[in-house]
């Protein structure tokens, strides 16, 4: 210890690297093995063109296939548009509900509204299909009601068609939207509200000048995990879907499940994940805020 | 003309009454302090006033025209809120700038009177700094500045100091006195600290349990309390309770629980028969305390017509402020302030002798014990 | 710190788990839901209590993909349909061949036996052997669509709005036939293949209007069709069968160009590793007191010899009251699929899918 100063720091220190070393290997090996090399393989895969069978070639093929045939792109606009949309009316219908969570709701009316939100997914998209189905089936219960209360004197089909579809997806995806906005809406001083009024704005100018731009981050935060979730989602748009509601993850399991063609799954699979990424990075650009202030602090 | 008249106001929430019938008006252009515990309903008053909180009774009026079902934000009564409560999404001007646009200002208007009144307030670089690039001193400056950009009949301010380390509170409290007397609006302060209150303040009131207990000029509310809440509220005091011996009314002779006898005098306006309970308050600065052996101990006694033989227990020094513990013969501690000059003062151990003026023992009947 | 945790738990139990199998050989079935039904296991385990079985539900598309993912591990015994062997094992070498001897194969119809082997032999060595057969068609009410003969009556605008399909290969290759081509015997040119699915598309896009819905599984299908939401579909046999039980007026049609059928056969996986264990359990479930638990279950037919005999009362009068003898003659097995149709197939569901119909 005397005679080499140092080498007791350095030990410590060493030990210290290897501690930190040991404590993310875990994390670091679940991220390559669960998201970067699968994301490799498919990236590989979807640059394999098939020639005849067991023969493949490097090649854009299945790129330009998706170029090439508007049904590929116009469903996955379509797929694109809808969870704008979905994602716009989470954040309407959420945004008064997590106010209201955070601000006016008392202790025990908080905990059992953050129950109601959290029933949706207690049970399995099937299930959850399921109960929507039977609801709104033209045999089902609304039809059935309004036809009870007079209001209608023939049987309404409320099912399979776009508007079930988004109704489905914003009932699933709610709880998504409002956790991040009721822990920013949660941080906010209710005098900056006040300071809001007394200073002179009315309720509208309080609400976009004060409180909009305080919750940004958990708007920002909601609306891209709502997002990634309804453009990837199967079960609810296909169960609740009709004749022509093609969604995109329909078209990537037929292509992997059905047409065995993996190549083209996998092109399609990368191509979600780019289109997802670029809007999200739009989304991004636009409110002028950052991943790290939104997702990674709520 | 009063910028605010409170008439019997009054608040409660379910069977608490938070404010009790409390009436007071407050003159153009006066620095007006609320001082009370914590709870004693200040907050409450204050939100009134701004509008967060309707009366149960009772009117207010500003300028002489009743608020009562204004909303807040149609009130010209601005608040500065004990966090400051600045927008963290903007930057210093549009932190101003807010409220101008929310009258329907023009930018040009806006930016002059922004620059205005940053100029005022002596900062004036800052108009594009985030607000978490401010300082604390400078964040209050601006809270009071987005107010004041806005012209109020009156500004609330609601412990805004509480935050800030105390060398800085020291300085802000001059510095809001200058602001106060610049604008020459009126202010009215709520807060717990009674320094703040009386170092700044034209008029105080004492409020406590949702009352007003007195309401004057510091300087009364600390030599002439009207009762014993102000007295122990207000300054710090040696308190004892007691019975009183003889008295003609409004002075005479008390005998304290533990047995010490002095000369008092009848505060606040009372009447104190003999046999009567009461409360004792006597200012630490008031009591001089000297060596016995001292030779000037004869001319210290002429000082006080109440004098106590005690032996010094502990030295409390704090500079011009320096304090001794003195135990008397009951046991009792007692606190006089000294002066130090670092030679030959008095020690613990020693034996002293404690003088003070019956005119400054103030007696209290006691409330209730009676 | 948690994820250490989990890691050596998962560890911890996965080392559990190898001890456990090393005991008794494990029998892991690839099959269809209700085609293990519980009481079978439990029959077939009390048999061989060294064998424990364990099943995983699946159809045709998903076991292919789960074996041509793992190169054919994962499972002992599969049992996709007949047409499904041979391209995938040409493209993705899913399977093994099978012993014959190992298996009871005089219990079988030949004529079904016959005709997987001919699909399924590559190279001499034939991969699959039939389990049961079953059709798809047409079932209708018959109260409320008395005339319901074909295919093409799905699209007959007297129904508008009252029919089902379910968007698959089957209705593209029912429509051909309805329109009056043979699909299976374009599959070895597969330019005129193209040809039939265009037409095939346009029919289907023209009949959108008239489709309520299109049904993903027999569940929904059921429900529309009790309901009464709709009069008539395409249907599987089975799921016609079990609900006629529940109303007699819905009966299984196979359609006048006769229906489509199918065998599930028994295949074994590349890398299977019980392949004793899976002959013992495709003799087991031949066995005709085994025929009839099974085919309660699945609502199938098994192909061993004299299995109509061998059906549950109630299956056996929603089958006489389906099928005369003229439509089994009728019947049109599934031709074995070339590489590369159901990539052209799905291709056309996809379009008729993304048409903007009604």
């Amino acid at each position: 210890m005397l005679r080499f100063p140092g080498g007791g720091l350095m030990l410590q220190k060493d030990f210290r690297r290897l501690a930190m070393i040991l404590l993310f290997a875990p994390f670091a090996l679940w991220i390559a093995l669960l998201v970067v090399l699968p994301h490799i393989g498919m990236i590989r895969l979807s640059l394999r063109e098939k020639v005849a069978p067991r023969v493949y070639e490097f090649g854009f093929a299945n790129y330009l296939d998706f170029i090439n045939e508007p049904i590929y792109w116009n469903t996955l606009l379509r797929t694109g548009s809808m969870s704008l949309l979905v994602t716009a009316l989470a954040l309407l219908i959420g945004f008064p509900i997590a106010y209201y969570i955070a601000k006016l709701a008392s202790n025990r009316t908080r905990g059992a509204l953050f129950l109601i939100c959290l029933i949706p997914l207690w049970v399995s998209d099937l299930i959850r299909a399921f109960g929507w189905i039977l609801l709104l089936r033209e045999t089902g219960v609304i039809s059935s009601f309004l036809q009870w209360a007079g209001i209608v004197n023939q049987p309404i089909e409320f099912l399979y068609n776009d508007v079930t579809v988004i109704i489905g997806l914003v009932y699933t995806v709610m709880l998504f939207m409002i956790v991040p906005l009721v822990s920013t809406l949660d941080g906010m001083d209710n005098s900056m509200i006040e300071a809001g009024y007394n200073l002179g704005g009315n309720g509208f100018t309080v609400l976009r000048r004060i409180i909009v731009p305080y919750a940004m981050p958990g708007i920002v935060s909601g609306c891209i995990v709502v997002f990634m979730l309804t453009a990837g989602s199967y079960l609810t748009p296909i169960l609740l879907g009709g004749k022509n509601s093609s969604w995109f993850t329909e078209q990537i399991y037929n292509q992997f499940i059905t047409r065995f063609n993996w190549e083209a799954g996998a092109a399609f699979g990368i191509l979600l994940l780019l289109f997802t990424s670029t809007v999200i990075w739009l989304g991004l650009k636009l409110s002028g805020q950052t991943l790290a202030n939104t997702v990674a602090k709520s | 003309m009063y910028d605010l008249e409170c008439i019997n106001i009054a608040k409660s929430f379910g069977s608490i009454r938070a404010v009790d019938d409390v009436s007071f008006d407050i003159p153009s252009g006066s620095f007006f302090s609320i001082l009370g515990p914590s709870g004693c309903g200040k907050t409450t008053l204050m939100r009134m006033i701004a509008g967060f909180e309707e009366p149960s009774g009772g009117d207010i009026k500003i300028k002489g025209r009743s608020v009562l079902g204004t909303p807040p934000n149609k009130r010209n009564v601005k608040m500065v809120f004990q966090h400051l409560a600045l927008f963290p999404m903007m930057n210093v001007y549009e932190n101003i700038a807010y409220g101008l646009r929310c009258n329907g200002v023009g930018n040009a208007e806006i930016k002059r009177k922004v620059h205005d009144v940053l100029e005022r307030i002596a900062l004036p670089d800052v108009a594009e700094r985030e607000i978490h690039q401010l300082s604390g001193g400078q964040k209050q400056r601006i809270a009071i500045a987005r107010c004041m950009v806005l012209d109020p009949d009156v500004l609330l301010l609601d412990e805004p100091l509480g935050a800030l380390d105390l060398k800085l509170r020291e300085a802000m409290k001059i510095e809001l006195k200058l602001l106060q007397h610049q604008f020459n609006t009126t202010f009215i302060y709520i807060t717990h600290d009674q320094s703040e209150a009386l170092v700044m303040s034209d008029h105080v009131a004492i409020m406590n349990q949702g009352q007003f207990e007195q309401i004057g000029k510091p300087q009364d509310l600390y030599h002439r309390p009207k009762t014993a809440f102000v007295a122990a509220f207000v300054g710090d005091s040696n308190r004892w309770s007691g019975r009183v011996k003889s008295s003609d009314g409004s002075g005479g002779k008390v005998e304290t629980e533990q047995g010490l006898e002095m000369a008092f005098t009848a505060a606040g306006g009372e009447n104190i028969p003999e046999g009567a309970s009461v409360e004792i308050f006597v200012r630490p600065e008031f009591i001089h305390a000297v060596r016995q052996t001292d030779a000037d101990a004869d001319d210290a006694a002429a000082t006080g017509d109440n004098r106590m033989e005690g032996i010094v227990d502990s030295l409390l020094f704090n500079g011009a402020n320096s304090r001794v513990l003195v135990r008397g013969p009951q046991g009792e501690l007692i606190e006089a302030d000294v002066t130090l000059t670092g030679q030959n003062d008095i020690r613990p151990g020693e034996n002293v002798y404690l003088f003070w003026s019956s005119r400054q023992a103030m007696c209290f009947a006691s409330r209730g014990a009676a | 710190m948690r994820i250490k945790m989990t890691v050596a738990s998962l560890l911890a139990a996965t080392m559990l788990a190898g001890a456990g199998t090393a005991q008794a050989e494990t029998l892991r079935l690839l099959t269809w839901g209700s085609y293990a039904p519980e009481e079978l296991i439990q029959k077939f385990e009390e048999e061989y209590p060294d064998i424990e079985v364990e099943v995983t539900f699946s159809n045709n598309e998903e076991m292919i993909a789960k074996l041509r993912a793992t190169g054919g591990a994962g499972y002992d015994l599969a049992q996709p349909s007949h047409d499904r062997i041979y391209a995938a094992q040409l493209e993705y070498e899913i399977y093994k061949p099978l012993d014959l001897s190992k298996i009871n194969t005089d219990a079988m119809q030949a004529k079904l036996l016959d005709g997987v082997k001919a699909n399924t032999t590559i190279d001499g060595e034939v991969y699959a052997v039939p389990h049961q057969w079953g059709t798809s068609g047409l079932m209708a009410d018959k109260t409320k669509a008395p005339d319901f003969k074909g295919w093409d009556d799905l699209c007959d605008p007297q129904y508008k709005g009252k029919t089902s399909m379910r968007l698959k290969r089957t209705i593209l290759l029912g429509t051909a036939f309805a329109m009056g081509e043979d699909p299976f015997a374009a599959y070895s040119d597969l330019e005129k293949y193209q040809q039939i699915l265009d037409k095939v598309a346009d029919k289907l896009i023209e009949c959108k209007d008239n489709i309520k819905a299109y049904w993903n599984s027999g569940d929904d299908l059921s429900a529309m069709m009790l309901s009464g939401e709709i009069v008539a579909s395409e249907t599987w046999d089975s799921t016609a069968y079990k609900l006629y039980d529940q109303n007699q007026n819905i009966v299984f049609i196979p359609p006048e160009t006769g229906a489509l059928a199918w065998i599930d056969t028994f295949a074994i996986p590349a890398k299977g590793k019980a392949d004793d264990a899976a002959y013992k359990w495709i003799n087991f479930v031949l066995q005709p007191e085994n025929v009839t638990i099974m085919s309660a279950s699945t609502g199938a037919i098994a192909s061993v010899k004299g299995a109509k005999d061998l059906l549950p009362e109630d299956k056996k009068a929603a089958v006489n009251a389906a099928f005369t003898d003229a439509d089994i003659d009728n019947l049109k097995f599934f031709a074995n699929i070339p590489p590369g149709v159901e990539d052209m197939e799905g291709r056309t569901l996809e379009k008729i899918k993304a048409a903007t119909g009604g």
